[in-house]
């Protein structure tokens, strides 16, 4: 190839070297340099392309103002037209993700320009590309950086180069869901039998076509006298009582806490947040901006809800396994359970 | 945690600002929210404007307790 081809690389305010959570909020931005991880990832490209420019914009403002975050990157990679767009990886990072999915999806429908970006296999902004973009399988944390950024330059050199792609599990890709037709040398009905064999021996066997797993539940039934119903709130944003006497981790949450508001009327003034995801000054101002405690007491002194149940239940959801979220929504359905609780409020950030 | 708080038949409502997560993990009720580091409420405006639009919201949410749905339903 004679020329290299061109990459745009987009990044979040962290990974684009602007701040941390305090500048979660800056608008969109493009510099002519290659920042943070586009410059592991240029060399990685071993001068068969060449990064461009970064595009960095902020958590909280792409996901809170969605459309005009995505006019202007879209316009910036129509008016500098690469051979490919690159973003993240996000790893774990639940707004980094969803940042990069939206892209990647947006710049994919629109602008019919590929896309490679890099996620751990359970962050929610995996759902909205994977289908039709490339995304590398990352560790959940970004001590995975400088295995990522070799696969993700290998797979975008090769789609920005025209050539096909392997298996996902050969080129360090998260499959997309698409059947293929290929040859193999044995037979279907021979390949069944060895699978059925290999299972009933307790040997290890792969299946050619896993199954969607859908895991949805049913909408409980509505509370039918809201004046006689006890409201439980939690809050996977961090609000613990000062001193956080549990040690709730600020990240990556290993377990939830409970606490005894049945004689407070806020939070304000004994709770803050530990969570390490988002800029803490208006939580620690007001926690009830994030778990509503004083609103929902107001509502049980005019009558309109029953009683607000007296624990408070929080953790933090930042980096948290859905392995973990899963336990800490048993373990704490399972207490509203028991107290007869008729309905909850999760406040989420 | 919504999933599995609502699978013991208890009705939940999902107060988040990313309603696209709230939707991808299989919440059934969602209200929409501010922003992410104050989610049901907003420091830019005066006190009490604040405090009327976190009544309404918080009204909205419980609203939504009592509301059947038959699947996930957004309550703008």
């Amino acid at each position: 190839m004679a020329n290299k081809f061109k990459v745009l690389y987009y990044v979040n305010q962290f990974f684009g070297q602007i701040g941390g959570e305090d500048k979660a909020d800056i608008e969109p931005m493009y510099k002519e340099e290659k920042i943070g991880p586009a410059m592991g990832f240029d060399s990685n490209l071993k001068g068969e392309g060449e990064v461009i420019g970064t595009l960095i914009c902020g958590d909280n403002y792409f996901n809170e103002n969605k459309e005009e975050a995505l006019e202007y990157i879209l316009n910036v990679i129509k008016e500098n037209n690469p051979d490919i767009l690159v973003a993240g990886p996000a790893f774990n990072a639940g707004r980094y993700g969803m940042a990069c999915g939206e892209i990647a999806k947006a710049v994919v429908e629109e602008l019919d320009i590929p896309v490679v970006t890099g996620m751990y296999i359970e962050n929610p902004g995996l759902e909205v590309c994977r289908s039709i973009a490339i995304v590398a399988e990352t560790t959940d944390s970004a001590a995975g950086m400088r295995k990522a950024l070799p696969v993700m330059a290998k797979l975008a050199t090769k789609i920005a180069k025209g050539e096909e792609l392997g298996l996902p599990e050969e080129e360090g890709y998260i499959p997309q869901g698409k059947r293929l037709t290929l040859f193999a040398d044995k037979r279907g009905s021979q390949r069944a039998v060895e699978m059925l064999i290999a299972r009933l021996n307790d040997k290890e066997f792969k299946t050619e076509l896993p199954m969607p797993e859908f895991d949805t539940v049913d909408p409980a039934p509505a509370i039918k006298d809201l004046s006689k119903a006890t409201i439980a709130l939690v809050t996977s944003g961090g609000i613990v009582p000062h001193g956080n006497p549990d040690r709730i981790q600020s990240a990556s949450a290993q377990k939830w806490g409970k606490y005894d508001v049945s004689t407070i009327d806020a939070l304000a003034g004994d709770y803050y947040t530990i969570h390490g995801g988002y800029d803490p000054v208006y939580a620690n101002e007001i926690p009830d901006r994030v778990a509503p405690l004083d609103i929902l007491k107001e509502l049980e002194k005019e009558g309109y809800i029953g009683k607000v149940y007296e624990y408070f239940y929080t953790t933090t959801g930042t980096g948290t396994s859905v392995g973990n979220a899963v336990k800490f929504g048993t373990e704490i359905g399972k207490e509203l359970k028991e107290a007869g609780v008729d309905g909850v409020i999760l406040t989420s950030t | 945690m919504v999933k599995e708080i609502e699978r013991y038949g208890i009705p939940i409502v999902h107060m988040s600002t990313i309603t696209t997560i709230s939707e991808s993990v299989g919440a059934n009720r969602i209200v929409p929210t501010i922003a992410i580091p104050h989610p049901v409420g907003n420091p830019d405006l005066p006190a009490e404007e604040e405090l009327k639009l976190r009544r309404e919201m918080v009204k909205r949410a419980v609203d939504a307790l009592a509301t059947e749905v038959s699947g996930t339903t957004q309550f703008e």
